[in-house]
């Protein structure tokens, strides 16, 4: 992602508060090489206007209505250079661990911002490395300890859907993505069935087979399938593979 | 572990607890019995000691049949089964004794002489077992009353514990930092809101202070820094925060611990209208009546909302401060139905009384 000397930095704001907003804007005006693209109060826009503007840029705040700051990133990939504002120092672990550029604190001070704004620049000009991980692992992966995920969000091009884990049937790993089957429908995400199996409680999803990952709860029976296989059989009616690994598994939870 | 057996200095008191014992069976023995003094001594003395650490097992039996919880036939038969077993067991290492005793000069004949006082040897055994169960019965109940003291300790450490606490955590330094830096954002599109919220930042941070200090406060001064609170978060949230207060006259003359009702505010603003994405309203209600205050926060919120840091901290120590200082006699409930969250309060109103309250915080809640 290096860019042209002549070409602007295109940047976003994504920053509930309105005030915060203006901040942010405040000291990037004096920045012509600076080109505010857009304006986000929530994680929902700031996942749209990504995929619209394509912004090399973005500061992101944490707390936010809808998805939080660490789910817009996994949703919108690391294509661009990512800094963190917020008023919490709790999450600064978090966020380098998703290569973030930086970390700002509230209230942000002049030459912080201009500290972090070189760094983006120099992260953009390919002097820096990006990072080298599809940022949905890395978010997976930074998730906070003892603390599996209640909730998955997914990004259909420009909108975002919100998937219980509660109503997660299975994952089905297909290629780079999973497809998430809940209530009858199944939605596609750019990421890897291991470091989803990693974010999900292991006390309520098995991974049966290479590439199946299953909700407990949906399993209403294994039946033999040919010589070594089985079959889950969920209470959807889906039938599931499971492994002969998965199977060993499957049957110690469930003598548990 | 048995009491007993887990000191030495224990043990080595409980054994001289029982020379007095073996002297008693010595003259049992001797007299009633027919044995000469230093055969009955012989025998007698072996035989308690022996008898001493039998009789600590008994500890393992009232361990599971404890006074206040075990119907009388079953108390009854488990120790009077115990104490038929053990002085079975007496017996036989009694004549065990008796026989290998009787080859050595003058104790010829101790073995039948002996067997002759078995029956006496058993009534002792059952006794001393019986006394023993008795023993350890008061041993139990020293040890339940000790640690009902240490309980009734930790309770009232753990009540003034969540007082400090959470009067220390009252002013979330988040809300501080956000504060700042929407100041920060003021000073060069609006310096003369700048100050507006300077003022009243400092306005709020002041009363808090000042409050945390005192047992109790009206209602009223309560409100008034709920009302200063939000002018902060309002600056911040702008037409995102709406406020709605039904307060009765009545109910703003009762006196309620200071910082009752801010957390439960800031707790309906942070995870309420602040996950919001247009916003959303808090009520809050406060009805005095047969000597109550019935206070309600109710919030809008997103039940899909990500989760947030400090979850719930401010409820929790609201919770625990009336708790801790009305006992059963305040309740504190939340329920979340739909998109709305509610926190309802019901406490003993007292009419605010600034000298008592100084004197006593305690009796003059409940007054």
């Amino acid at each position: 992602m290096t860019l042209p000397e002549d070409r602007k930095v295109r940047t976003m704001i994504v920053d509930d508060e309105d005030l915060a907003r203006q901040v942010l804007r405040e000291f990037l005006s004096a920045h012509p090489e600076i080109e505010i693209v857009a304006e986000c109060a929530n994680g929902f826009e700031a996942v749209k206007a990504a995929a619209e503007q394509k912004p090399d840029l973005v500061f992101l705040d944490i707390q936010m209505p809808k998805l939080d700051g660490f789910e817009v990133l996994e949703l919108i990939g690391s294509g661009m250079a990512v800094i963190f504002v917020t008023a919490y120092d709790t999450f600064a672990i978090r966020a380098f661990e998703v290569h973030a550029v930086d970390y700002l604190l509230k209230p942000i001070s002049a030459p912080r911002f201009e500290a972090a704004l070189e760094r983006a620049k120099e992260r953009l000009s390919g002097k820096l490395p990006s990072a080298p991980v599809p940022a949905m692992d890395l978010a997976a992966a930074a998730r906070p300890p003892q603390q599996y995920l209640d909730r998955i969000p997914v990004r259909d091009g420009a909108s975002v859907f919100i998937v219980p884990v509660a109503k997660l049937d299975y994952v089905e790993a297909q290629d780079d993505y999973v497809a998430l089957a809940s209530q009858g429908k199944k939605h596609l995400k750019q990421q890897t069935i291991s470091s989803l199996e990693a974010a999900l409680d292991p006390s309520r999803f098995l991974r049966i087979h290479r590439s199946y990952i299953v909700n407990l709860e949906r399993v209403t029976k294994i039946e033999p399938y040919g010589k070594d296989s089985f079959l889950a059989v969920l209470s959807t009616g889906t039938q599931l593979p499971v492994s002969r690994a998965g199977h060993a598994r499957l049957r110690a939870f469930l003598d548990r | 572990m048995h009491p007993i057996l887990a000191q030495l200095r224990r043990l080595v008191f409980y054994l001289l607890g029982w020379i007095p014992l073996a002297c008693m069976l010595t003259y049992l023995l001797a007299v009633p019995g027919g044995l000469t003094w230093l055969q009955a001594a012989s025998v007698a003395f072996p035989l308690c000691l022996l008898y001493a650490f039998v009789c600590l097992a008994a500890w393992y039996p009232c361990l599971a049949t404890p006074l206040e919880r075990s119907s009388v036939p079953r108390f009854l038969f488990t120790h009077v089964a115990g104490a038929f077993v053990a002085s079975a067991l007496w017996l036989l290492a009694a004549r065990t004794l008796g026989r290998m005793l009787a080859g050595f000069e003058g104790f010829r004949g101790l073995d039948s002489r002996l067997s002759q006082d078995l029956p006496l040897l058993f009534g002792t055994g059952v006794l001393l077992y019986l006394l023993a169960v008795g023993f350890h019965y008061v041993l139990l109940a020293v040890e339940a009353s000790r640690q009902a003291e240490a309980r009734v300790m930790q309770a009232s450490l753990l009540a003034r514990d969540a007082e400090l606490r959470a009067l220390k955590a009252q002013v979330n330094p988040h809300f501080l930092f956000n504060s700042l830096n929407s100041i920060s954002a003021l000073t060069a599109s609006d310096p003369a809101k700048a100050r507006e919220m300077c003022v009243l930042l400092g306005d709020f941070l002041r009363r808090t202070l000042g409050l945390g200090e005192k047992p109790a406060i009206p209602l009223e001064e309560e409100m008034s820094l709920v009302q200063s609170f939000l002018a902060v978060e309002k600056i911040r949230y702008g037409d995102r925060l709406r406020m709605e207060e039904n307060v009765d006259r009545e109910a703003l003359a009762t006196e309620v611990p200071p910082l009752l009702l801010q957390p439960l505010v800031e707790n309906a603003v942070v995870h309420g209208i602040a996950n919001l994405i247009d916003g959303g309203w808090i009520r809050l209600s406060a009805q005095r009546r047969d000597g109550l205050l019935d206070i309600v926060v109710e919030n809008k919120f997103d039940p899909e909302a990500p989760r947030r840091r400090r979850n719930g901290v401010g409820l929790v120590n609201v919770r625990q401060r009336l708790e801790a200082r009305y006992g059963s006699h305040a309740s504190f409930a939340t329920s979340a139905e739909g998109d709305r969250f509610r926190v309802a309060i019901q406490l003993p109103a007292g009419t605010f009384d600034a000298s008592a309250a100084q004197r006593d915080p305690m009796k003059e809640t409940t007054s």
